[in-house]
């Protein structure tokens, strides 16, 4: 093994994925994961999130670019690679009729140096149901099983397509603490997923795709940051926009008025809601329905989401 | 690093996985076990012993021939389109596709139960029509143990080809009927070429099945020449080599969405 490649376990160059119809589900994005880091690749259904993880799991050949995952290409050099990986797949993919115990025992038995059966269903509280046909399990316990499978190896790299969709509560819960032993134990986690609060809960950096591209990219932090903060209030009975201090003193970069309530995007949340405050205090105003919002990773989604359908784009005449 | 797996390992693990699941799904079992061992006596009256005299056959040779084919046909072929399509349809190939499985890995050990129950049950018909039937102890019996060889192989690779054309489980067992009827009706299987027109049996001569029911028939009777042996051979692995082709070239691992 040479060191090199400890220093990006995964490495993505203007991966495109077009599919056999003409649909380009990949737009050319790039990106790169460090070892023992946790990666979110966040987006809307549709985004490109499960086509991207496919390329990198190395279950079909890109279209363009580059992937190198452990510093092989996960397609044309399968069996350099599959052995130091794990894959969860989105949906399960078990026989139904097959119990849980004989999956796993199957799966052991074709993964190099793998962990006993009995201990890799119990690192997911699935042991109990180590005798239960897989068609008799719940959504999450599927998830769950599909989860044991992919640590059976105890993989370098982890790959999650959506681990927690279908899961409660709780099930989620564990499967965050899980995610977070396995990224203290030095795993590399590529995990998707369309909740926001997993990947502020997991991630170290994360990139948001919108229509096969990424929109943005960073630590939860960086990505948050970019983004304004909101201030929404309705207006008193008599007044109107323009009674306000002019918005650009506030520091407001932009605003939108729906009926009476307004909404002001800021990057300086606690100089403009001082300004607003301060206004409504002289005028004597109450200001119903404030609310005052730091930026979060939820609104830097929705305004990525927001901003792509504002702008119909000309691309989207080709889709 | 403790154990590294080996192809061998991780076919012998999918097959005893894929075994289980056999003998948990009635319907397979009835299709593959049942019918072969019982359709082939069918024949028995279809065509009167004259008949069969005068084409230079017998009865019994008929009936093992028939037993084999429809060995071939429902407890292999049909059976394993039925295995791919299903486990295409579960999402199952993907999932071993994420693994250390190699793509021919993974149908060779899906195929294995199914391959390994073909030849027993040949075996077993074997042993039945020569004790129950009067046959005549096999002149050549190396071409018959070729040609059930290639019979198995090319079953299976046929298989994974009509999966590849079939869309659901419920599908399968419309696609499988064409080279169903083709075999039986013109490979010598329910019908004996023996009686068949020489035109039309010599078009009959370039499907699939028919090289290898020339090839066990042969082995018995004995009066195959080399050559017409070695055509069959040949012709039996082109018919296995294209259905290779056929499958590295379009198999599907997922449904279509």
């Amino acid at each position: 093994m040479n060191t090199d490649e400890h220093e990006h376990v995964i490495e993505v160059t203007d991966l495109r994925r077009v599919y056999g119809g003409g649909f380009e589900a990949v737009r050319g994005i790039s990106f790169s994961v460090a070892r023992g880091e946790v990666f979110a690749l966040l987006g809307t259904n549709g985004a490109g999130k499960t086509s991207t993880v496919e390329l990198l799991e190395g279950l079909a050949r890109p279209s363009g670019g580059r992937i190198r995952v452990l510093g092989h290409d996960p397609y044309a050099e399968r069996a350099a690679v599959r052995p130091r990986t794990g894959v969860m797949l989105q949906e399960g993919g078990f026989p139904s009729e097959l119990t849980v115990a004989e999956t796993a025992r199957m799966w052991a038995a074709c993964v190099s140096g793998a962990r006993p059966v009995a201990e890799a269903l119990g690192l997911v509280g699935l042991a109990r149901r180590a005798d239960v046909r897989v068609k008799q399990l719940s959504g999450g316990e599927r998830r769950r099983l599909d989860l044991a499978l992919a640590l059976l190896g105890s993989p370098e790299v982890l790959f999650l397509d959506e681990p927690s969709t279908g899961m409660d509560a709780e099930g989620r819960q564990e499967t965050w603490e899980l995610v977070r032993s396995l990224r203290e134990g030095g795993t590399t986690v590529l995990l998707t997923t369309h909740y926001l609060e997993e990947a502020e809960q997991l991630a170290d950096r994360l990139a948001i795709m919108h229509d096969g591209r990424i929109a943005a990219a960073g630590t939860p932090a960086e990505v948050t940051a970019a983004q304004p903060s909101r201030i929404s209030f309705e207006l008193p009975t008599g007044y109107f926009v323009g009674d306000l201090p002019p918005l650009g003193e506030l520091g407001v970069c932009g605003h939108e008025v729906d009926g009476r309530v307004v909404r002001l995007r800021t990057h300086e949340l606690q100089r403009t809601a001082t300004g607003v405050l301060t206004w409504a205090e002289r005028a004597r105003v109450e200001l119903r329905r404030l609310d005052v919002r730091s930026a979060s990773l939820e609104e830097a989604f929705l305004g990525i989401a927001r901003a792509a359908s504002d702008a119909p784009a000309a691309e989207k005449e080709y889709v | 690093m403790s154990t590294v797996t080996t192809p061998a390992g991780r076919m012998a693990a999918l097959a005893r996985a894929e075994l289980t699941l056999f003998g948990r799904s009635k319907a397979t079992l009835v299709s593959a076990l049942f019918v072969p061992l019982v359709v082939p006596f069918s024949v028995r009256t279809a065509f009167p012993e004259s008949d069969l005299k005068d084409a230079g056959t017998t009865l019994g040779l008929v009936m093992l021939n028939a037993a084999i084919g429809f060995s071939l046909l429902f407890a292999v072929y049909a059976a394993l389109v039925g295995v791919f399509t299903a486990r295409r349809e579960e999402l199952v190939l993907k999932r071993l596709r994420t693994g250390e499985l190699r793509d021919a890995e993974i149908l060779a050990g899906a195929a294995t139960p199914a391959v390994v129950t073909g030849l027993a049950q040949c075996l077993l018909l074997v042993a039945l029509c020569t004790a129950l039937l009067d046959i005549p102890a096999p002149k050549a019996v190396y071409l018959t143990v070729v040609g059930l060889l290639l019979g198995l192989v090319m079953c299976a690779a046929l298989a994974a080809v009509t999966a590849t054309l079939s869309r659901t489980a419920e599908s399968a067992q419309v696609t499988t009927l064409p080279l169903l009827f083709a075999s039986m009706l013109g490979s010598g299987i329910a019908v004996p070429l023996e009686v068949l027109p020489d035109r039309m049996a010599s078009v009959l001569e370039l499907l699939p099945l028919t090289p290898v029911m020339k090839l066990v028939g042969g082995g018995w009777s004995g009066d195959l020449s080399a050559g017409e042996a070695l055509g069959s051979m040949a012709l039996a692995v082109a018919w296995t080599v294209l259905a290779v082709f056929a499958v590295r070239r379009w198999f599907r691992w997922e449904p279509r969405h």
